[in-house]
């Protein structure tokens, strides 16, 4: 049974960080002492006790804006999850459940999707697009539906031969049927120890972005792209751009924890080769 | 479907599951064959690849002209830039053109700068193979020794602190290692005289070899980190598998030592997966020069891709985008040969 006693010092240690920065992002405008963009001190002045991590390149307020920052790379990184989710298990799910044609059609232009690199082709297809965040959510969302699908293919296909699904389509249950209360219940738990894998490479995919200038827009405030703001000072000593960079470290060894033990957990359940 | 995934993650799992056999004929040499087979499936992907890049950049509702050059765009200069693209005709028409173009070489105009693409790509994709060679040379022996010593010493500290750094090296971005690298290696510290390497990797025609490595020295370093605990944990992976088959252990109960078990026995039957964790990596390491270029503003492709995106410079940013999925598809081609080569298994099709 989950216990808070039978939780391991590893995963316990990054449910308490992915709370704090879930915490950190929902109340924003609550806990920052400053506001995202205003102007409340000298360039890169050190950690003092008005500004406890500095001040950024134009004299902002870096814990403020690292607070701020928590909201937007989380919310965009959770909707762009949600949506690969969706996606990929659904059709994943369709895939398996209909084959023929469908399963074919759908599963090499996956393979295809997957033979380039995403970094490449989200770049290739952000040269044309607006950046707004609706278009980055829907880039990141949709490429990273194409891992989603195969999981959630494999998984399906395993569960579609069980007796307990033949005897739904022998009743005549329709596919929605099938796939949404047949097939989702049983493979929830290989899929939700995905949902934090896929979750932290959609933050390091934004951050990526947002570092290298194509992701989400200034004055708006998110950590790859406060690295870039600050990352002159680098070469003058000044770690500023160093503190984006670790929290989005943080966030996603935390999530990685957490995760892990989800898998290990389930893979128990299941009496598989994890133990608890 | 009797056709192999060509991806990265159906790699290793395609080697355990040799291709059909042509029923009835025996053909002369079943590897050639199977590595002809596997080239022409790369080949066949490359060129649905480039048919991908260039509808990726066809998506938008409007059309290019108007992205490229925003809201504020004239009419004139909107009619000429769609001229220039060829605008006005069918996309298929355009995407032959294009195709057609890249197999004699010719990959086009920059839009921003004018200048023919082939030759202001030519030299950056040799800089950019230069930095990855080196970070490779470095980073798959050490990434075989660790592995191997993780093995020899399975579930002791060196094993729980591989998978510690693996851990933490799939979840550390990019820039965050190659930062720090500058932060402590190329910035005056308390520690040192004077900064060990520079911040910024310039490098330049007829630059000399040490005063290169010397520059390159950074980027290389943080390009092997982002690598090495894959690699070390896949190296792991691969060769925990084979010691643990059943003639590993027929070894060991017969007496073998140690070294001889691995000497004989494991490495021989380790050799396949291990090239093909490498070959992936490499594939790897070809996609992560993109931000780590950009880090240390090295003039390789990777940033120049991310420049003429933020220019909106589409034929550059197609031009560039089919280099990097042909040298990643490439690279997969090679771990499957490679995989076929080194195991008889393969050659044989029951």
């Amino acid at each position: 049974m989950l216990s808070v006693k039978g939780i391991p010092a590893g995963a316990a240690l990054g449910l308490v960080m992915t709370a704090l920065f879930l915490f950190a992002a929902v109340f924003a405008p609550v806990i920052a002492p400053y506001g995202m963009g205003e102007i409340v001190g000298g360039v890169w002045e050190p950690a003092s006790e008005n500004f406890w991590l500095g001040t950024d390149n134009l004299g902002r307020d870096l814990l403020s804006r690292m607070i701020y920052g928590a909201r937007t790379t989380i919310l965009i990184a959770a909707l762009a999850t949600a949506l690969s989710f969706g996606l990929g298990s659904v059709l994943g799910f369709l895939a398996a459940v209909v084959g023929g044609w469908l399963d074919t059609g759908l599963s090499r232009f996956v393979d295809l999707l997957m033979a380039i690199p995403t970094l490449i082709f989200g770049l290739v297809v952000l040269s044309v697009l607006p950046s707004t965040v609706l278009t980055l959510i829907l880039v990141m969302g949709i490429l990273d539906a194409t891992r989603v699908y195969r999981l959630a293919r494999a998984v399906a296909a395993d569960i579609n031969v069980m007796d307990f699904v033949e005897a739904a389509k022998l009743r005549g249950e329709g596919s929605g049927w099938i796939i949404f209360r047949e097939i989702l219940p049983n493979a929830l738990s290989p899929l939700v120890s995905e949902l934090g894998l896929r979750f932290i490479y959609a933050v390091l995919f934004l951050s990526a972005l947002s570092f290298l200038g194509l992701g989400v827009q200034p004055p708006e405030a998110d950590w790859g792209g406060m690295v870039k703001e600050n990352k002159e000072g680098i070469v003058f000593g000044i770690p500023a751009a160093l503190i984006p960079a670790a929290a989005i470290s943080v966030l996603a060894i935390s999530v990685n924890l957490v995760a892990d033990w989800i898998l290990n957990r389930t893979s128990s359940l299941k009496g598989g080769r994890g133990h608890a | 479907m009797a056709e192999q995934n060509a991806i990265s993650s159906a790699a290793l799992s395609d080697a355990s599951a040799p291709p059909a056999a042509d029923a009835g004929r025996r053909p002369a040499s079943p590897i050639l064959r199977l590595i002809l087979k596997r080239v022409g499936q790369g080949i066949l992907l490359l060129f649905a690849v480039s048919v991908l890049i260039f509808a990726g950049t066809q998506i938008l509702p409007g059309d290019v002209a108007q992205s490229i050059l925003g809201q504020s765009a004239t009419p004139q200069a909107l009619a000429n830039l769609r001229e220039e693209l060829g605008l006005n005709q069918p996309a298929y028409v355009r995407y032959f053109q294009w195709l057609g173009g890249v197999l004699t070489g010719d990959l086009g105009t920059a839009l921003s700068s004018r200048q023919d693409i082939a030759s202001a790509l030519l030299p950056r994709l040799g800089n950019t193979l230069f930095l990855a060679f080196w970070a490779a040379f470095v980073s798959i022996p050490l990434a075989i020794i660790l592995g191997l010593l993780a093995v020899r010493y399975r579930n002791g500290w060196v094993d729980k602190a591989i998978s510690g750094l693996a851990l933490a090296s799939t979840s550390l971005p990019e820039f965050f290692i190659g930062y720090l690298l500058v932060f402590f290696f190329a910035v005056p510290q308390a520690w040192m005289a004077m900064p060990w390497f520079p911040a910024i990797s310039t490098v330049y025609d007829g630059m000399p070899f040490w005063s290169r490595m010397q520059a390159i020295a950074l980027p290389a370093a943080a390009l092997t980190l982002v690598v090495l605990a894959h690699m070390m944990r896949m190296t792991r992976a691969a060769i925990l598998n084979v010691m643990q088959s059943a003639y590993i252990e027929t070894a060991e109960l017969k007496g073998l030592s140690q070294f001889t078990i691995i000497r004989r026995h494991a490495f021989p039957n380790a050799i396949a997966p291990i090239v093909n964790v490498v070959m992936l990596n490499l594939a790897f390491l070809v996609v992560g020069v993109v931000v780590i270029e950009v880090i240390f503003v090295y003039p390789g492709m990777g940033q120049y891709l991310v420049d003429h995106v933020s220019k909106r410079d589409v034929p550059v940013v197609q031009a560039v985008g089919l280099i990097f999925a042909a040298v990643y598809i490439t690279m997969n081609i090679v771990a499957d040969i490679a995989a076929i080569v080194a195991n008889p298994r393969l050659r044989h099709p029951r």
